[in-house]
């Protein structure tokens, strides 16, 4: 008991320590591939807030990743807006659809969510594939990073860095604040005994759209800022397997741990950088071995493991 | 205890695709009463319980809480007049602290529970009352344990406490003493005792001797029906009860 408290109060620390290593990791390793991590980090941390803390499995989380990309991506290069504001209609894109969504999908509960998410997700895919605007198989081209604010320049990585990383501390924040608020509370409640929930009076489909809605809004901040990053707004974005990718970014890292995902991320995107390169499409192989592993023998991901260990160390 | 009825169901059914479960029963609940719903496996108690909480639909009949017809409302919406179920299997909320659980029942007060973006310390303020309830249920020394560790008896116990956060004017318990031994058994009875004043309670019972010396009011349920309803000592005596409970040709041998 006094573990958990102990572990809550070495937090703080935890976070500056690592907020430090954000700010001068881009001197030491490739600006471009610690952007990929971070926006495949938020996107996990996103999905994380419904599965882990509501305990709602989205199977169609990529549709959110992706259409924000697009939005975003038409809006800076089409419209000509400022990355800042192209972001912010990705957010907004991926929040309404996030709405959509779940209004649908929350009737329902287990694998008829997930399997609805799926559905809806397949749908914008196909969209995405087949209307002119987002250029099918393509995806959309020469975004342009533009200047923040109309004043920094963004093709610089650096400054491109800095920002990722400061829309990853605020992404990082809504969600850890959530989990912790009385909204939270009621949705832990929720995913720890949804009818006991529902006899103490609380609306627990009203709760469990909320959460959807700030996940997908979150999901498409991280597509926004990855179409700004690679100047694509790239159709696998939307395909399942991005759905599925983050599914298993989560459960590595450790499902409804604070950093469990962010661990996740950074695993997934490390070993699928380095491994593409020298076995090639073996790669989907290995991943899928991973995850069989994962599920068999450490069901806690890293960080969930890790606990465990610090606890019981801490008792003894 | 004007003999105002607080709960009033009146030909209530429910039917499963042409299975019968809860036929035609008429239940009233006096205020201030600890009424028992008793009957044989299958009689359809739990089935009356999900109807009258709202977690089912019903077929065919109304339900009325305090002269107000309830029928369609949603469950949510009848928990915050006051009418708060536990059901079989204990209602706690597992992972969460002993603390945070009755915080959970206290919460809605505040009106804050849509907030995600406050901090969650803004619920401490909360913590006295939560301490007042678990002290009440004999559990303020378990507040930060996680739930899950607790023994069954006081994860019982929790629950209880947890309902009481509503200050609910009537609350249902399902099987309270199910699956316990002598010692929670009289713990709980003397619990439920304690908080059943100024207060209805309607529970689903197995065990006849808790039934015999805590309830005022019984009815026995066979196959959905009403079979008898009156004191313990009336109902006991009624021949037909006593044949709905075969093999055992006093009621009394009947609990297990």
């Amino acid at each position: 008991m006094n573990s958990k408290s102990y572990l809550e109060t070495k937090l703080p620390l935890l976070f500056g320590v690592l907020f430090v290593i954000g700010l001068v990791a881009p001197f030491a390793v490739y600006p471009t591939f610690l952007m990929k991590i971070l926006c495949y980090a938020l996107f996990a941390c996103a999905f994380n807030l419904l599965l882990g803390f509501a305990g709602l499995l989205s199977f169609g989380h990529a549709a959110f990743l992706g259409t924000a990309g697009y939005v975003c991506g038409m809006m800076v290069r089409d419209v000509g807006v400022t990355p800042e504001v192209g972001i912010l209609a990705g957010t907004v894109a991926a929040g309404l659809l996030g709405w959509l969504f779940g209004t649908l999908a929350i009737r329902r509960t287990g694998i008829y969510f997930a399997m609805i998410t799926l559905a809806l997700a397949q749908m914008v895919f196909f969209l995405a594939l087949q209307i002119k605007e987002t250029g099918g198989e393509d995806g959309l081209q020469g975004v342009p990073r533009g200047h923040l604010f109309g004043v920094v320049d963004l093709s610089d990585n650096l400054a491109m860095y800095y920002l990722v990383f400061a829309i990853f501390c605020v992404g990082f924040f809504v969600i850890y604040r959530t989990i912790h608020s009385p909204f939270g509370q009621i949705l832990k409640a929720i995913r720890e005994n949804e009818p006991r929930a529902v006899s103490l009076g609380y609306d627990v489909n009203k709760f469990k759209l909320i959460a959807f809605v700030i996940s997908a809004a979150l999901a498409g901040t991280a597509g926004a800022t990855k179409t700004l990053v690679f100047q694509l707004a790239s159709l696998s974005d939307v395909h399942w397997h991005a759905s599925g990718e983050v599914v298993l970014m989560t459960l590595l890292g450790g499902l409804g741990t604070i950093l469990g995902p962010i661990v996740g991320a950074a695993t997934i995107v490390s070993l699928q950088t380095q491994l593409a390169d020298s076995v090639g499409s073996w790669v989907t192989v290995i991943m899928g071995v991973i995850f069989v592993i994962c599920v068999l023998s450490f069901r806690r991901g890293i960080v969930g493991e890790l606990q465990v260990l610090i606890k019981r160390s801490g008792v003894n | 205890m004007s003999g105002e009825i607080i709960l009033e169901t009146r030909g209530l059914t429910k039917e499963f695709k042409g299975f019968t479960a809860v036929s035609d029963v008429n239940l009233k609940v006096q205020r201030g009463t600890i009424h028992a719903l008793i009957g044989p496996n299958g009689a359809g108690k739990t089935t009356v319980f999900n109807l009258v909480t709202k977690f089912l639909p019903p077929t065919a009949g109304s339900i009325h809480f305090k002269g107000e017809d309830i029928t369609h409302e949603a469950p949510a919406v009848t928990a915050r007049r006051g009418f708060v179920r536990s059901f079989q299997i204990s209602a706690t909320f597992p992972h969460l602290t002993v603390m945070e659980n009755v915080r959970i029942g206290l919460q809605r007060k505040l009106g804050t529970e849509f907030h995600f973006w406050k901090s969650e310390r803004s619920l401490d303020k909360l913590n006295d009352q939560a301490m007042a309830l678990l002290e009440s249920v004999d559990l303020a020394s378990f507040a930060d344990s996680v739930t899950a560790d607790m023994p069954y008896g006081r994860k019982r116990a929790l629950e209880i406490a947890t309902t009481l956060a509503l200050e609910p004017d009537m609350m249902l318990l399902d099987e309270p003493t199910q699956g316990m031994g002598h010692e929670d058994i009289e713990r709980v009875v003397a619990l439920i005792r304690k908080v059943s004043a100024n207060r209805t309670v309607l529970m689903v019972e197995h065990n006849l001797s808790v039934v015999a010396n805590l309830c005022d009011r019984i009815t026995v349920l066979t196959r959905g029906s009403v079979l008898a309803e009156g004191t313990y000592d009336e109902v006991s005596k009624n021949p037909q009860v006593l044949a709905a409970y075969v093999g055992s040709d006093n009621i009394n041998d009947a609990h297990h």
